[in-house]
């Protein structure tokens, strides 16, 4: 059976004003449900890009973003809000809050204008702050929880927009191995048991390779590799990618690079 | 039951706007008296809408700027409404309207200006530059309306300076209607925007990622909440920290949710500027302090201490 495609990018470039070269050149991408993809590559490689141009915020140069075959640009924010959960690299907390309200915050493009938010909300945020192992976090001030819950959370209020696909741009950025580890258990569990698709963002080259199905890799705004973890992460087309030699190993049938020190690339 | 606190202090101070006042009328004679209904009550309530829609559109602006010290008047719009008064008494403009008219006139101007600098690559509101836009704009007003002020004869000056500082002692049925009339449109586009703005406290791209046309929003608010303050002015003069103080109030009572800040600020902004007018009537009777002042006077301690607060923390 053909699973549904929810995210289709193909051929697609941008530039942003005043920029020298593309951020994006010619990347193409297909999301169906039940996969997990990562995205790798190294600082300023497009893609945070991608994600923008993929889900409508900006406007591609070149190429198309389609989300369940329609333009990303021709949805209205609240209609994609229900398809696409997005866990952004940084947000601000102008206000202090409790956890439950942020989480609520997902339920938005749910609720009417003036409506008031309906049992079938509150379930539903329930439901995300226990997906996500918070549900004892619910009552808590955001300002006093560690990092790794923090992510928890934000991964939850994405969770409660009920999408079909969870974007997450960097997510474990600034956390230690065991909160590291969880969130990507967590992400992978619920593409599993959810049928969701995930499209995460990361420097992780290892996890990814450990936990996605598909990986793109991007350098300079283009795609230098996509498909299984085994096939694009060589030790030849990583080593180009992150300018710096590297081996690759394998642990549990899935590649491992490993950065080489400097004697023991000239032995 | 904070809200019945709010729904009793609400009557409380209309209450206590109608009763006292230089003229003593006795409490059974009231319902009779024109002192009440031509005097006491349209001021109370012109008062009371001017304060709400001073705090609404407070809440509005420092979620759009995402700054907690925004204000209504900080985008220009004092500047502007100040010069249209001022140009309006140095060319001696006839009639009761010509004054209100004109400080309309400045405000709105000042508005279109702020905005048009705000807009950045010709489509986008940048509430930075609109913060920075709007600092200038009302500074270069200043400056014009000071310059015309020292031409200017003193008598002339001195009512220039009163009204600047806001009152209601022109207040009536017909002001009152006006603003009936007009402030429920901004009113309730604001509160159509509630939710959103919630979101773009998180920042304008994960607010649109949960689903806020962010770009529009911030084109509404800005300008329901500009055009609020513009009415405000036309009727009451400039009437500062209404809109600072109040939804800071509101919000560390009620919390940082737009649909209760919103109506809750209109209502508090609604009892601060009666009580305050109130207390601007009767202190020094039979003559009368500018309203301007004594926010001012209750609110400058007040936003010193909220300063503190977060500073410290």
């Amino acid at each position: 059976m053909d699973r549904e495609l929810i995210l289709a990018v193909a051929g697609l470039g941008c530039r942003y004003a005043d920029a020298a070269r593309d951020a994006l050149c010619d990347v193409s991408l297909e999301v169906r449900a039940g996969e997990f993809h990562a995205v790798l590559g190294p600082n300023g490689s497009g893609k945070t890009t991608l994600v923008r141009a993929g889900l409508g915020l900006i406007r591609p140069s070149a190429g198309r973003a389609e989300v369940l075959g329609r333009p990303a640009t021709g949805w209205s924010r609240r209609e994609l809000a229900r398809v696409v959960g997005v866990v952004p690299q940084r947000e601000d907390n102008l206000f202090p809050q409790r956890v439950r309200e942020t989480v609520l915050l997902g339920r938005y493009p749910h609720l009417s204008l003036f409506g008031d938010v309906r049992a079938t909300d509150r379930a539903a945020v329930e439901r995300a702050l226990v997906a996500c192992d918070a549900a004892d976090l619910a009552d808590r001030w955001l300002w006093t929880l560690s990092g790794g819950e923090y992510q928890r959370v934000r991964l939850a209020r994405a969770l409660a927009q009920e999408p079909k696909l969870l974007v997450l741009d960097e997510p474990t950025t600034s956390l230690d191995v065991r909160h590291e580890m969880q969130l990507f258990e967590l992400t992978r569990a619920l593409v599993d048991a959810q049928g969701l698709a995930a499209l995460v963002i990361t420097h992780h080259v290892n996890l990814a390779a450990r936990f996605a199905d598909q990986v793109l890799l991007l350098s300079e705004g283009r795609a230098v590799a996509r498909g299984a973890p085994g096939d694009v992460l060589t030790a030849e087309t990583v080593q180009n990618v992150f300018a710096w030699p590297m081996a690759i190993t394998s642990f549990d049938g899935r590649p491992q690079m490993i950065p080489l020190r400097t004697k023991e690339t000239n032995p | 039951m904070r809200y019945a606190l709010l729904g009793l202090a609400v009557i409380a101070t209309l209450g206590a706007a109608v009763l006292l006042g230089p003229a003593n009328v006795p409490l059974r004679d009231l319902l009779g008296s024109p002192i009440f209904w031509q005097l006491r009550l349209p001021r109370a309530v012109l008062a009371f809408l001017v304060g709400g829609a001073l705090g609404a559109s407070g809440v509005g602006l420092q979620a759009l700027v995402r700054n907690p010290l925004a204000d209504p008047f900080l985008l220009g719009l004092s500047g502007g409404a100040g010069l249209g008064a001022v140009v309006a008494i140095a060319l001696a403009l006839p009639g009761p309207w010509a004054l209100p008219l004109a400080a309309f006139a400045g405000a709105v101007g000042a508005m279109a200006l702020v905005y048009r600098l705000g807009l950045v690559g010709g489509a986008q509101l940048d509430p930075r530059v609109l913060l920075l836009g709007g600092v200038a704009v009302g500074a270069f007003a200043a400056a014009v309306t000071t310059a015309i002020v020292s031409l200017a004869e003193a008598t002339e000056l001195r009512n220039a300076f009163l009204w600047l500082w806001g009152g209601f002692s022109g207040a009536s049925w017909t002001t009152v209607l006006v603003i009936a009339v007009y402030a429920p449109l901004p009113l309730v586009v604001l509160a159509a925007a509630a939710r959103p703005l919630d979101l773009l406290a998180l920042g304008e791209e994960p607010a649109q990622y949960l689903g806020a046309d962010v770009r529009r929003l911030k084109q509404v608010v800005y300008l329901a909440a500009s055009l609020l303050t513009a009415a405000a002015v036309a009727v009451a003069g400039v009437i500062g920290f209404v809109g600072l103080i109040v939804p800071h109030v509101c919000r560390l009572v009620w919390g940082r949710l737009h649909r209760t800040l919103l109506p809750t600020a209109f209502l508090a902004g609604g009892i601060l500027l009666v009580a305050s007018d109130t207390l601007a009537r009767t202190v020094v009777a039979p003559r009368e302090l500018p309203v301007g002042i004594v926010t001012a006077l209750v609110g400058v301690p007040l936003f010193a201490v909220l300063l503190r607060r977060w500073t410290v923390s």
